[in-house]
């Protein structure tokens, strides 16, 4: 990186530290805390979209869907989420293969389990074999964010659940009372109000949700503790121009201090959202709020 | 009539894998020098990549190298996520059930016993042998009858035996000696383990034509002396 | 081999009791069923040892961050920012790093290092804070009638938190307490996984789900077998859970005793 680090071995103090904390490998962990950043930012939306529908379909009127919404619910709740993502992510990577390799080799004669391969034709593999690495890594990027909007979609349909009920039963009459229709009524009063009652529950889903990222990399992405534990390990001359022992205590250190100040930050931001939220909402916060001002 | 349908099909067949196989994504961990490692740049390097770049030249075709969690590197071939494995794998019979192999690229390697300096009279049998979870030594040192402690990494295994929690590590002897080497604390022990077969490359079973393209490209390899010329150069056991 | 032999050889295969070996090869779903089970053993204790010893220090954090007195109340408010804004992850290597040096102090931290004692203390810690955090959102929400009531009948102090205050925090913490009762015993497969090592091949659910996986080459049987059991040790907590619920809030008339029905303001984690 810079001119002076052609000869690690004759340099030592800080100009050492400056060549060791810019090789390329070290330029890899800060992609990767872009990398979590961008994941979280992704995930979270979506997740939301997931909780959503789940909740949607589980208080639906229409058994069946109800049935599924609230499988969903208790059946992703219930499991821990590490063994989920042992076998989900090569789970869900060959349904979408199946599912290219029916639309796209329709006349495909093989099976498409071969003992213990799993052999679709060539056009309807994920990416295509050709394809560059960017775009297999993009695309094990898009499955970790799946995995984790699927994990955290039941958490966050319970907590939307919750809230849609929690939304006073009078307000709903009175949309009722004003002739309101039923879809009307939820897409007009409901929706609007129940963010109020499902943020705290959703502020700590998010907080959940940053302390899950270290287990990235079972989902095949390289993110900041797998460079850590990786970077942190000792290295002998041998294999390295920058040997040193064990030192995964200050790698690891330096996450505490990025979990913690990125946990500080999250709070304050979503201190903020509630405050705006409760603005004018029938409840205890709301009315504090109107007597203050 | 039959045979020729059957020419046309094999030809088709072929023709898709060759288009599949344009690239060859090579799969490998990335932690496990000399084998693989992760460079000061951030790239694959060691002895497979080195051995797999000469390999896919030979074979003439192009490859890529992607790194892989150990723990789910079998289960993304043969799910294919890649198409081969080069990761220091030994080629072991319940391995050989779920993937193929190509013909071993090292020689069996020896594992061996990591100890703390002056501590070589040890008594194996009831020590504390560290290894890492899921290995062959592991197993191995499960089987023998002296107490087992599992890590996740090489790297804790190695700490396990400076810290005391373990008396010993039993590790691939290529891996244990450099460590060995380079501090005067700890030392490998005289006594060595003949566990686990040769090094080779992992591949899906219905990959066959691949299979012969790298089985050809390393008995070459071997033929030529370009394969010892690696061995030595890496220091991964003895030579063919 | 029939399967109740199985059962009887590595029913208890993780706390050492049964065949010294695990099978090598032949796995049959049996043997990955017991075997699995087996370790869920670890996952119960670890769960039940820290609920247990964790209410008490969550109990006394969420009085100590709603205390008036300056130090205490940063202390409390420190504990339970570092547990909660940091991954579990981080915290068992610290741990783990932090018990092998006490190890080189004195021979009494010994068994810090053993994954019984180390990975509860952390688990117990965690859920502390978690836990905390919990009641603390509940102390401010019990109704200042109630502390008035219990003023104008002559309590103070003690008697009248123990009687009047601690009771009704708890009901209105206990739907999110229960939620963090489930993350907690999820949490539990994290101890082998990262944190501790595993001694002669004792290990909880998770660790085996990993051996059968990693034998077998094939995730789609062991995990879901784990999730299987997760879910059904998922549903005794809920279960258990609601049947306190109830207990708490006996006293409350019918028509107003809530069901086990969420209060998003305090579902916390």
């Amino acid at each position: 990186m810079f001119s002076w680090c052609t000869d690690p071995n004759a340099i030592d103090g800080l100009a050492w530290l400056s060549c060791y904390l810019t090789t390329g490998k070290h330029l890899s962990i800060y992609v990767s805390v872009g990398t979590v950043l961008l994941l979280l930012a992704i995930t979270a939306p979506v997740a939301l979209a997931f909780g959503f529908g789940g909740a949607m379909a589980a208080r639906s009127h229409f058994p069946p869907l109800s049935w599924a919404g609230r499988a969903y619910i208790a059946i992703v709740r219930g499991v821990p989420d590490i063994a989920f993502f042992l076998f989900f992510v090569i789970a869900l990577d060959q349904f979408f293969e199946w599912i290219r390799h029916e639309v796209k080799c329709p006349d495909w004669d093989q099976p498409i389990r071969q003992g213990n391969d799993f052999v679709v034709c060539a056009e309807a593999k994920l990416p295509l074999s050709t394809a560059a690495q960017w775009v297999h890594e993009t695309y094990g990027f898009s499955l970790a964010v799946l995995t984790f909007s699927i994990v955290f979609g039941a958490f966050a349909a319970n907590v939307l659940f919750g809230a849609m009920r929690a939304v006073p039963h009078a307000q709903l009459e009175t949309a009722e009372a004003y002739g309101m229709t039923r879809r009307q009524t939820f897409w007009r009063i409901l929706v609007p109000q129940m963010w109020v009652y499902a943020l705290p529950g959703l502020s700590n889903l998010w907080m959940v949700l940053i302390k899950a990222t270290p287990l990235l990399f079972l989902l095949g992405v390289e993110d900041i503790v797998y460079w850590a534990r990786e970077l942190g390990g000792s290295k002998t001359a041998k294999f390295t121009d920058y040997p040193h022992p064990d030192w995964r205590v200050w790698y690891f250190l330096a996450l505490l201090v990025f979990y913690l100040a990125f946990t500080r930050v999250s709070e304050i931001v979503l201190d903020r959202i509630m405050k705006r939220l409760t603005h004018g909402q029938a409840t205890m916060g709301g009315e504090a709020q109107r007597k203050a001002s | 009539m039959k045979s020729i349908l059957l020419g046309t099909a094999a030809l088709a067949m072929t023709a898709t894998v060759a288009l599949a196989q344009d690239t060859v994504r090579m799969g490998t961990e990335g932690a496990y020098p000399p084998y693989n490692f992760i460079n000061d740049a951030g790239e694959v390097d060691g002895f497979e990549r080195e051995l797999g770049d000469e390999l896919c030249k030979r074979a003439e075709v192009t490859c890529e190298w992607v790194t892989n969690d150990w723990d789910s590197i079998i289960p993304n071939l043969v799910s294919g996520n890649y198409d081969t494995i080069m990761a220091g794998m030994s080629i072991t019979p319940e391995r050989e059930e779920v993937i193929g192999f190509t013909q071993n690229y090292t020689q069996p390697d020896p594992s061996s016993y990591l100890v703390l300096s002056g501590n070589e009279g040890i008594d194996l049998g009831g020590a504390v042998i560290a290894a890492q979870t899921g290995t062959i030594q592991a197993a191995f040192v499960a089987e023998s009858g002296a107490t087992l402690v599992e890590y996740a990494t090489p790297d804790e295994t190695v700490a396990a035996v400076r810290n005391g929690e373990a008396d010993a590590v039993l590790a691939d002897k290529s891996y244990l000696a450099p460590v060995a080497d380079e501090s005067d604390d700890v030392m490998l022990l005289e006594q060595d383990e003949m566990i686990g077969g040769g090094v080779g490359m992992g591949l899906r079973q219905s990959d066959t034509e691949l299979k012969e393209k790298f089985d050809a490209a390393i008995q070459s390899m071997k033929d030529d002396g370009s394969l010892n010329e690696l061995l030595v150069k890496w220091e991964i056991g003895a030579p063919f | 081999m029939s399967c109740w032999e199985t059962i009887a050889d590595y029913g208890l295969r993780s706390i050492g009791i049964g065949e010294r070996l695990l099978p090598r090869d032949n796995f049959t779903l049996c043997q990955q069923v017991t075997l699995i089970g087996s370790g869920m053993l670890w996952n119960i204790y670890f769960g039940i040892v820290a609920l247990v010893t964790g209410f008490f220090l969550a109990t006394a954090l969420a009085v100590g961050k709603a205390s008036k007195i300056t130090p205490v109340r940063k202390l409390a408010e420190w504990v339970i920012f570092v547990f909660r804004g940091s991954p579990l992850f981080i915290q068992f290597f610290f741990a783990y790093f932090l018990f092998l040096s006490l190890k080189g102090v004195s021979s009494a931290f010994d068994p810090l290092t053993s994954a019984w004692l180390g990975a509860a203390l952390v688990l117990f810690l965690n859920t502390a804070a978690y836990t905390g955090e919990i009641f603390y959102g509940a102390l401010l929400s019990v109704p200042k009638g109630d502390v008035e009531a219990a003023d104008a009948y002559g309590f103070s102090g003690w008697p009248r938190f123990k009687k009047i205050v601690w009771p009704t925090m708890l009901r209105l913490a206990w739907p999110a307490y229960t939620n963090e009762a489930i993350f907690l015993f999820h949490a539990t497969t994290l101890v082998f996984f990262s944190g501790f090592p595993a001694w002669q091949q004792r290990g909880d659910a998770l660790y085996y789900a990993n051996y059968f996986a990693d034998k077998t080459f094939n995730p789609f049987v062991p995990y879901p077998i784990l999730a299987g059991y997760f879910i059904l040790l998922t549903l005794c907590v809920v279960g258990l859970f609601g049947l306190i619920n109830k207990r708490l809030n006996r006293h409350l008339p019918k028509e107003r005793r809530q069901k086990m029905r969420m209060r998003p303001r305090l579902l916390m984690r």
